[in-house]
This record gives structure tokens, sequence and C-alpha cells, in this order.
């Protein structure tokens, strides 16, 4: 085999541990929007937000540290102690079901009945207000999150495909990162299926999802699976977020990982859970491939809007999307 | 007791079919122009046009346009900054290019090749909708500001990748380049508002009005009673990304004189300018300034309050500023989804009733 082939190969293997993270990210839009209706722009910053937090908390920071110190002339800025990660990550998760209580407390029950567009923007604006809120409790400087992921590219790997190739192929590459990653989206999307599938809660989620009345009047609460969704949602950007946070640092760029899932999202349909993987998958490969083949004959740095005009392209043909539900027009 | 329309008696079709009816109307439009033009010119200094009255006035612009596809023809877009984009590079070229030739009829051609992309985007439009619209020009939000990053051409092989607008002249008067006055900048912002609020508010009234809100309303029903949708929303389309394209060149060439794509018009100016429509008020041209004037105004005066009057430091302010503007807007969503153009619409109510409220 050729060593151009087995890097294709390579790329190929890149692109769809990089769409399994796109898929994290749009699973987490396409729960709430099949539940609520609600496309939720906000869930890349959910998911920067859940980072800080976790970071926060381990390092014992104090929150709006910076804040009361400019209020107060203080010079507060540590508790002092350090959290292990899994406690870290349960209060993260607390916190994030506290966040999905008060935005269906405070927002979108008032907003019940608005039109789309009207619950998009709102969505928006909660994006605004938690970028500037996770500022100011936990500062605006680059942070590092160590939970004790692996890093770096597999020797083992390396060494083991090194000799498939002629003497120009040293072998996969392969981000350690990447493969926990794909392992943990992949049980958590089971895990997903299975709650939404079995469970007595579940169940009442994707019967809110069919129909909100009919949902209503067979005595489902729709005030409480509003909440589940959001904390699910919150759950899942805590995911993403620590992987992403993991990769590159827990940064403002981490929400604009949301902005990568749109076209995932477009791709795979909005309503549906397999359509958020697939279409990711398509998407991380998608854009890895046009990179390396293409990419680099006109300037490079194409990753930014090839997504999108893959996903425009195939909406003229297909506008629900792969797994959308059809879209039916009456008059 | 001045506002209603009894005692305004019309005698003739094109005083009945006017922009203003109601004489009070009248009389505060003309009172509004007269300010803008003979007053303010006189007393504006550097500060007030640079950090509000200039943005204030190109903003609008860009808001009219967006509310021409979003608030009339009912077609979110995202891609906003892009078509800014595509405006503050055809500027560029042709400035560089034709230096003889009048700004004024830079801009307007700017404008022009800006409409013709604008449509190029919006053919999708025909097929797809709703979200999924919204989120496919964000494809024409990232594919200008990458094809103006990398194509060297468009900013004419400069090192820096940048464009710096060169001095041009208005009638002798520098409008662009760093030796401009504050007032020359502010006026020839001015001119271009007010005639694309003219025509704005003119084309929405209309034929081509009417047939934007009837595919805004029911796109389908439309098609039945005889609008073709595909005229009607290329034309918003156009239209929209004619006013966007004069805004861009005007901030690029008048306002900032120097610009970096990613930075000047990335995809934070495209749901900035949808703010000012939402806040403004989606189908209303008034709105469109006071959603500007709102969005442009709220961060000078958070710096002022936070910074030089708390003395705080400016990036608690600045992050402060963003929890700000996402709680105003969520509670402009709730309180009032129909924007600032409701409140006034309500004013106008009651003044009509008013001293005498039966």
């Amino acid at each position: 085999m050729s060593a151009d082939f087995l890097y294709g190969i390579e790329v190929i293997l890149n692109g769809l541990m990089a769409g399994v993270l796109y898929a994290l990210v749009a699973l987490g839009f396409v729960l709430i929007y099949k539940a609520s209706g609600i496309f939720n722009y906000a869930q890349g910053v959910m998911a920067l937000f859940a980072a800080l937090t976790l970071v926060g908390i381990m390092e014992g920071q104090v929150p709006f540290s910076h804040l009361i110190n400019a209020v107060f002339g203080t010079e507060i800025h540590h508790f002092g102690w350090h959290v292990p990660a899994l406690l870290a990550i349960f209060l993260t998760l607390c916190v994030m079901v506290a966040f999905a209580w008060a935005v269906q407390k405070f927002i979108f029950r008032h907003l019940v009945g608005q039109e789309p567009i009207i619950l998009f923007m709102a969505t928006i604006g909660l994006a605004y207000f938690l970028e500037g809120m996770g500022d100011l409790m936990w500062g605006s400087d680059i942070k590092t999150l160590k939970v004790g992921l692996p890093q770096g590219g597999s020797r083992w790997i390396e060494d083991m495909t090194s000799g498939l190739g002629g003497d120009d192929f040293y072998g996969f590459f392969i981000d350690k990162l990447d493969m926990v990653a794909t392992v943990v989206a992949a049980i958590l999307v089971m895990c997903l299926i299975a709650f939404a599938q079995y469970s007595k809660q579940g169940r009442a989620m994707r019967a809110v999802a069919d129909d909100h009345q009919a949902a209503l009047s067979v005595g489902i609460s729709l005030n409480f699976i509003w909440v589940l969704v959001w904390s699910l949602a919150g759950l899942v950007a805590l995911v993403a977020g620590v992987m992403w946070g993991a990769k590159s640092g827990v940064q403002f760029s981490l929400s604009l990982i949301a902005l990568k899932a749109l076209p995932v999202l477009m791709l795979g349909g909005f309503t549906s859970i397999p359509g958020a993987i697939v279409g990711g998958l398509i998407i991380g490969v998608g854009e890895k491939l046009f990179e390396y083949t293409i990419g680099g004959m006109i300037g490079g740095a194409t990753e930014n809007w090839f997504a999108y005009v893959l996903a425009l392209i195939f909406l003229v043909f297909r506008p629900q999307g792969l797994f959308g539900e059809k879209i039916i027009e009456r008059v | 007791m001045f506002y209603r329309e009894a005692g305004d008696f019309k005698t003739s079709y094109e005083a009945d079919s006017q922009t203003f009816p109601i004489k009070f109307d009248r009389y505060r439009f003309w009172a509004v122009l007269a300010v803008a033009y003979l007053v303010i010119p006189f007393i504006i200094n550097d500060y007030w046009a640079n950090a509000i009255l200039v943005p204030f006035l190109i903003y609008t612009i860009a808001a009219i346009g967006l509310n021409i596809l979003t608030g009339y023809c009912g077609q979110v877009s995202l891609g906003t900054g892009g078509f800014m984009a595509v405006g503050a590079y055809a500027m560029y070229k042709l400035m560089t290019a034709f230096p003889d030739v009048s700004i004024m009829i830079h801009v307007i051609l700017a404008g022009g090749i800006t409409a013709v992309v604008g449509a190029a985007f919006g053919l999708p439009s025909l097929r797809i909708k709703g979200f999924y619209l919204a989120v496919a020009t964000l494809a024409a939000q990232f594919f200008l500001v990458w094809l103006f990053n990398k194509v060297a051409w468009f900013y004419n092989y400069s090192a820096s990748g940048q464009i710096n607008a060169p001095e041009r002249f208005v009638g002798g008067i520098a409008v662009t380049g760093p030796n401009t006055d504050a007032w020359a900048k502010y006026m020839i912002c001015l001119v271009f508002v007010t005639v694309c609020a003219i025509i704005a508010r003119n084309l929405t009234r209309g034929t081509m009005g009417r047939k934007w809100m009837a595919i805004r309303d029911m796109d389908i029903a439309a098609e039945i009673i005889g609008v073709n949708p595909l005229q009607a929303k290329l034309s918003a389309f156009a239209v929209s990304s004619f006013f966007i394209g004069i805004s861009g060149a005007l901030f690029f060439s008048v306002y900032l004189g120097a610009v970096e794509v990613g930075e000047a018009f990335g995809i934070q100016k495209s749901f900035l300018v949808l703010f000012m429509v939402i806040i403004g008020g989606l189908g209303s041209i008034f709105g469109s300034f006071a959603g500007a004037g709102f969005l442009v105004l709220l961060p000078v005066a958070l710096k002022v309050i936070g910074v030089d009057l708390l003395g705080w430091p400016t990036d608690i302010v600045a992050h402060l500023q963003l929890v700000i503007i996402g709680a105003l807007i969520m509670f402009f969503l709730i309180k009032e989804p129909h924007g600032l153009a409701q409140f006034w619409r309500v004013a106008k109510e009651k003044l009509r009733l008013w001293p005498f409220p039966y």
C-alpha cells in the first residue's frame, strides 16, 4: 500500500474522531430542540461554562473573585483547597442542573407560545449572558483542565502500523485523548438512548417531543420535562467541554464549537439523534479530507466554512436533512 | 390634542397616500431632519462622532437592510457580517481602481455588488426554510470572511492583509482618510441614512413590500394568491444586501479607515445587527433606528458608568457588559417581543386619544 493512501486513511480516522466530538455537541442541540422546539444557540457556551466551572471548583477558586476584589478592594482568589476530579464533576453537574432549572423558571416559561425565532434570539441572549457570567465568575484567562485524561499521540498504534507502508510511512498518528473522547461519547450516546427508550422519564420525554398537548393531557409535567432536557443538555455540554477543554485549554474559543455543530445538525436533521451522530461523522471526515486533498491548493484553513457549504448543498436536495422529519406544508 | 387625523383634510390621492398621513408626524419628521442637518453638524465633536453618531448611522443602514429581509420577508439571515465585508472590499477595490470617480458613486456601486452576491446566497432560500436557512446563511458568513482573508487580490496584496481607506474628497472636503473632520464623516453617513430610510420606507409600503409580507406570513398561501416566491425572496435578498453593502462600505471607508476582515466583519457583527433588528422591532423602519441607537449607546453608557464613574477595571466592565446585554435581550423578548417600535406604536395610540381618553 502506498504511503499517500495510508495517510488518507489516517486523515479519515482523525476526521471520524473529530466528528464524534461534533456529534457530541450536536446531541445537546437535538435534545432540547426535540423536546421544546427551542433551537439552543447557547449550547456551545454551556460547554464553556461547564468546563470553566469544573476547573474553578477543582482549583478552589472563589467565584466572582475579580468582581469582589474590584468592588471591595480585597485580595481574595482561592479558597486554598483542591477538589478531586470526580467530586468536582459531580458538583459541576449540580451547577448545570441548577442552571437548567433557572433557565426554565426565569426565561422560557415566560416565552411559551412565542415564535421560534424569538426563542432562538432568547438563547443568543442567554449565550451572551452565560459567556459574561463565566468570565465574571472564574476570570477570562486560559485555563488548563487536568482531570487525568491521557494526552499525546499513541506510541503503540504508531509502532504497530508503521510496518504497513514503505519507508515514507511512520504509522498512524492518533491522539489518545481523541480515542478516549470517542469511547466516552459512544457510551454517553448509548446511555442517552437507553434512558430515552426504557426509563419512565425518558418515555415522558419522547411523548413531549411527539406532541406537547397530548403529553400534557395524559398528565406529564411539561415543566419537569423541560428542566430534565436542559439538564441532560447540560450534562452533554459538560462532557463536550471536558473533552475539548482537555484538548485545547479552557478558553473563549471553546464556545465556538457550537458553530461547528450547526452544520452537523443541518445535515443530520434537527430532530434526530442518529442524525446528529451520522452528520457529525460525515462532517468530521469530509472537512478533514477536503483540507487534506484540496484545501492546500486554495489557501488552507477551509475547515471554517467547508462544513457549512457541504450542508448547504446537501440541504438544497433534501431540505429536512438526512433523518429529519419530513416537512409537510399546508395552507 | 394635536396628534390625530381629524381635521387634516386630504383632497388628492397623492396627499392620501403620503408617507406620514398625520400632520404632527410630518412636522416631527421635518423637525428631526432639521436638527440632524442644521444643528448637529455645527456642535459635533470627535468623541460624539466616533463613539456614537457615526456608528449609529451606519448600523442603522445595516439594520434597515436586515429588517427588510428578516422583518418584512421573514427570511432569517446570519450572514450580515459577511455581506458587510463584501460591501467594504468592493468599496476598497473600487476606490483604489478608479481614484477619480466620486466616492458617492463607489458606495452605491459597492451596494450593487453586494446585492448580486446577496441574491446568489439567497437562492437556497427557495428550498430551505426557517432555521435551516438561518444556519445556511452562516455558510455565506464563513465563506466570505475566509475568501477575503485568503485571496490576496481583494486586499491588493498588502503585507498586513488589512485594507486601508485612501483619502477621498466630496466637493473639496475630505470624507475618508486620517484627516477627516468629525462633521464631514457625520454628514456623509447622514445623507446615506436619509436616502436609504426613505427608499426602504416606500419600498415596504408598495407592491414589493406587500409581496414580501405575504411571503413572510405564509409563503405557500402567498404563492397561491399569485406572488412569485422566486422573485419576492430574491428581491428581498438583493435589496437587503444592497443596504447592508452600503453600510459595510461606509463602515470601512468612513468610520474605521482600516479593516481586518475577521475582526470587523465576524459572526459577532451578524448577531449585533440581528439584535438591533429584534430589539428595535421586526418589520419597522423606525425600529431599525431605535435598535441601532440602543445597542450603540448601551456599551458606551456602561463604559462611562463602570470605568469612569465607578473606577472598575475595564475587563470586568467588558464582561459585565456581556451579562447586561444578554440579560436585557432576554428581558426585552419576554416583556415586549415586538421591540421598541411597539412602545412607539402604543404611545402613538395613547396620544391619539389624549387628553380625552374616551
